[in-house]
């Protein structure tokens, strides 16, 4: 923000490493980082011991509106977004109607930037109504003034595989990412939970692995052949993750994510039927969380994406099989993340820095995101309190809905300050609009 | 007991004083000419059936009634359900009745935790989708306990659609926990994935199960499951798996055949082995009524009822 005040941070911690130091924040960029800086003029905070890290870039969230503004809106999401030291997050395209149209696109973008809080950008649907069958107008979308640059039917897979193929193909004009929910629905009628040991005892249909790997396995191939870029959303099983590593030694341009809540959570938490931890796909088994978490620190898996799905109570509160899947993500991920990742010693702070913030920024083709903490860049940060704990309260998040399995768990790691390009978007635990 | 919702959440204990109850109810009415007990007068229970039910519904009804309870029937059909309220919904209204007692069969597994959450009446599961039905264990148990016995050591083979079936998860949890060995016999699409973990013996040959079998218990094969690809055809179900008289006579001398209901003769099981001495089919549905009315004693009027 020209104009106003330059911004003095004292004593952060670039990327947790090394001496404290200044950061000084001027005209929406990093003007200088170092020690003792120079107070004149600029207004001061004292940030002894936070950890400075670029904003956290989001590939996966379900905003709801259009259509379901009782569970979320682009306002209530950006908030949560921001409190939970987002900077950018991509808003999934499953909505009512569905963003599949240069139009639509275009309206979700200019709500993000109505709101302020956070870059909202929308993802386009592959397919006319995520109907599976007909491309949607990818060219519009990505040369409108959204600037589409991530294509996705997530909540359904692209399982007609003439049609994954064509999409892949024609994306690679567009310098776009098609990122598949990998789901072959031939192997999932009806599915309710993890198929294995839980879902055998509590009687719930079961979602096998095979569906996710085999379409993994399958597109991989197909972007393989066509010299396209593949992105893989939540994954979610071990098996998954070997057929990442294969492509990867092929030489295939695939990406992946994983979600906070299969990084932490198992299909363990099934047994009382609490709709909560319904989501799709389903909590695994505490094997496919640790070859997760393995993967997530090797880099096989690039990034961390919430799949942040807010539900309105009614769509929760009901017996299992009627309940819609989902969860929230946003103002939990980090903490969730330093749990996981981080307390074990599986990543460093900039290894958060590269899973939440640098590789998604690379794969959504987004700039001035995902940035490194430096002179001259943007001021596009979050300070991270890393010592603070803070136990999670559904009432208390900002989203308007309730739906997070981490209520009551006591978390490490707290968002205090979050900044896009100089102005701050949210501070202790408040939003700044 | 405040609930009855799964027959894996009983111990020994409690399973072994809910059949007692039964036995002794059951003494209790034999030869009566007017049986009705007063235990639960100015009770209130409601069955709540969300599937299609003759023999569980009429039977909680029946339970109910010989203890004195008020019975009320709620039904998907021609309710506030066939107009979209949701099941929390309906179940608070009732519960706002003043009910005592919720039985409700639910094609969702898992529906009756849910209800014993958001009602403060207890809840009996009649059936939740394919997780579990237990009064139907405990009834089969009342059974084979009549029949033969204690059931600690015996070795009862179950066989058909274990996929799909809360009958089989019910009887696979109370009977293991009573002592007995289960055997599971089923084309490998109708087991489920992960049942190696159920404290059972898997096989898929019939013959070889039934010389060593002291019951062998067939599971109904839903229509909707014949064409589903689940196996080939019912010819070829009814060749491998289905309880043929040459094949019951593999069986010994004291086995007890035992059937949920209802039967479809001719495949799972064939009339001749359905009608024989050895079949416990009719047993089963009278124990049925006993068992009932033991569990709605135990949650409404037992004096431990709020331990």
């Amino acid at each position: 923000m020209s104009g106003d005040r330059p911004l003095l941070l004292r004593g952060i911690l670039p990327y947790g490493e090394g001496e404290p130091t200044d950061l000084l924040v001027a005209d929406g960029v990093i003007a200088e980082l170092g020690p003792a800086l120079d107070p004149t003029g600029a207004e001061v905070r004292d940030a002894g011991g936070l950890v400075a890290l670029p904003g956290f870039v989001d590939l996966h969230t379900h905003l709801r509106e259009p259509g379901r503004e009782d569970a979320e809106t682009i306002e209530s999401g950006s908030a949560a977004a921001a409190l939970g030291g987002y900077t950018a997050v991509f808003a999934m395209a499953n909505t009512d109607p569905v963003t599949d149209t240069a139009p639509a696109a275009e309206h979700v973008r200019r709500r993000g930037r109505e709101v302020g809080l956070v870059d909202v950008h929308p993802v386009g649907a592959v397919t006319v109504g995520l109907g599976g069958e007909r491309l949607a107008e990818l060219g519009s979308m990505a040369r409108s003034a959204a600037e589409v640059r991530v294509f996705s039917d997530d909540g359904v897979c692209v399982h007609d595989p003439l049609v994954m193929r064509r999409a892949l193909e024609y994306s690679t004009a567009l310098g776009a990412v098609i990122a598949q929910h990998a789901e072959e629905p031939r192997l999932t009628g009806g599915a309710q939970a993890h198929e294995g040991e839980i879902a055998a005892r509590l009687g719930l249909a079961g979602w096998p692995a095979t569906a996710e790997e085999s379409i993994v396995a399958r597109d991989c191939l197909l972007a393989g052949a066509a010299g396209a870029r593949l992105h893989v959303c939540h994954v979610s099983s071990a098996g998954t993750v070997d057929t990442l590593r294969w492509a990867r030694g092929r030489g295939v341009a695939v990406s992946s994510e994983v979600t906070p809540h299969h990084l932490l959570l198992t299909d363990e938490r099934l047994a009382g039927f609490d709709p909560v931890n319904k989501v799709n796909p389903p909590l695994r088994t505490g094997d496919d969380g640790t070859a997760l978490r393995a993967a997530l620190a090797d880099g096989v898996i690039d990034c961390v994406a919430t799949d942040h799905a807010p539900h309105a109570p009614q769509d929760k509160d009901c017996e299992w099989a009627a309940a819609r899947p989902g969860m929230l993500g946003l103002q939990t991920a980090l903490s969730v993340v330093v749990e996981t990742m981080v307390r074990p010693g599986l990543l460093d702070w900039r290894g958060v820095a590269r899973v939440m913030s640098e590789r998604p920024a690379g794969v959504g083709s987004v700039e001035g995101q995902g940035r490194p903490v430096a002179a001259g860049e943007p001021a596009t940060l979050v300070l991270v309190d890393p010592d603070a704990t803070w136990t999670v309260q559904a009432a208390r998040l900002a989203s308007l809905s309730a739906n997070t399995p981490f209520e009551g768990m006591t978390l490490p790691a707290r968002v205090v300050t979050t900044l896009l390009r100089g102005r701050i978007t949210a501070e202790d635990g408040a939003v700044r609009g | 007991m405040r609930h009855l919702l799964s027959a894996a959440d009983l111990d020994a204990g409690t399973a072994n004083a809910l059949l007692d109850t039964a036995e002794r109810l059951k003494e209790a009415l034999l030869g009566r000419e007017v049986r009705k007990l007063p235990t639960l007068r100015g009770r209130t229970v409601v069955t709540m059936f969300y599937e299609s039910s003759t023999r569980t519904r009429a039977s909680f009804e029946i339970a109910g009634k010989w203890m004195s309870a008020d019975v009320v029937n709620v039904s998907a059909s021609g309710s506030a359900v066939s107009k979209g309220e949701s099941l929390r919904d309906t179940a608070l209204t009732l519960a706002a009745m003043g009910t005592d007692c919720v039985i409700l069969r639910h094609p969702a597994s898992g529906a009756a935790h849910r209800m014993s959450e958001w009602v403060g009446a207890h809840v009996v599961n009649a059936g939740d989708g394919m997780h579990e039905h237990p009064t139907q264990a405990l009834l089969d148990a009342a059974t084979l306990r009549e029949r033969l016995g204690s059931l600690e050591g015996r070795r009862v083979t179950i066989v058909g659609d274990v996929l799909h079936s809360r009958v089989a998860r019910s009887n696979v949890a109370l009977l293991h926990t009573l002592g007995a060995r289960v055997h599971l016999v089923a084309p490998p699409t109708l087991l489920p994935t992960g049942v190696t973990a159920w404290p059972v013996t898997i096989g898929h040959d019939l013959d070889a199960a039934l010389p060593g079998s002291d019951a062998v218990m067939t599971l109904r094969v839903q229509e909707e499951r014949m064409h589903g690809g689940f196996f080939p055809s019912a010819r070829e179900y009814a060749i491998g798996y289905g309880l043929s008289e040459p094949r019951a006579a593999r069986l010994p001398e004291h086995a007890v055949v035992l059937h949920p209901g209802p039967m479809l003769r001719g495949m799972e099981i064939s009339a001749a082995v359905a009608d024989s001495s050895r079949a416990a089919i009719t047993s089963q549905v009278s124990n049925g009524v006993h068992v009932r009315m033991a569990v709605l004693y135990h949650l409404l009027a037992s004096q431990e009822e709020e331990s």
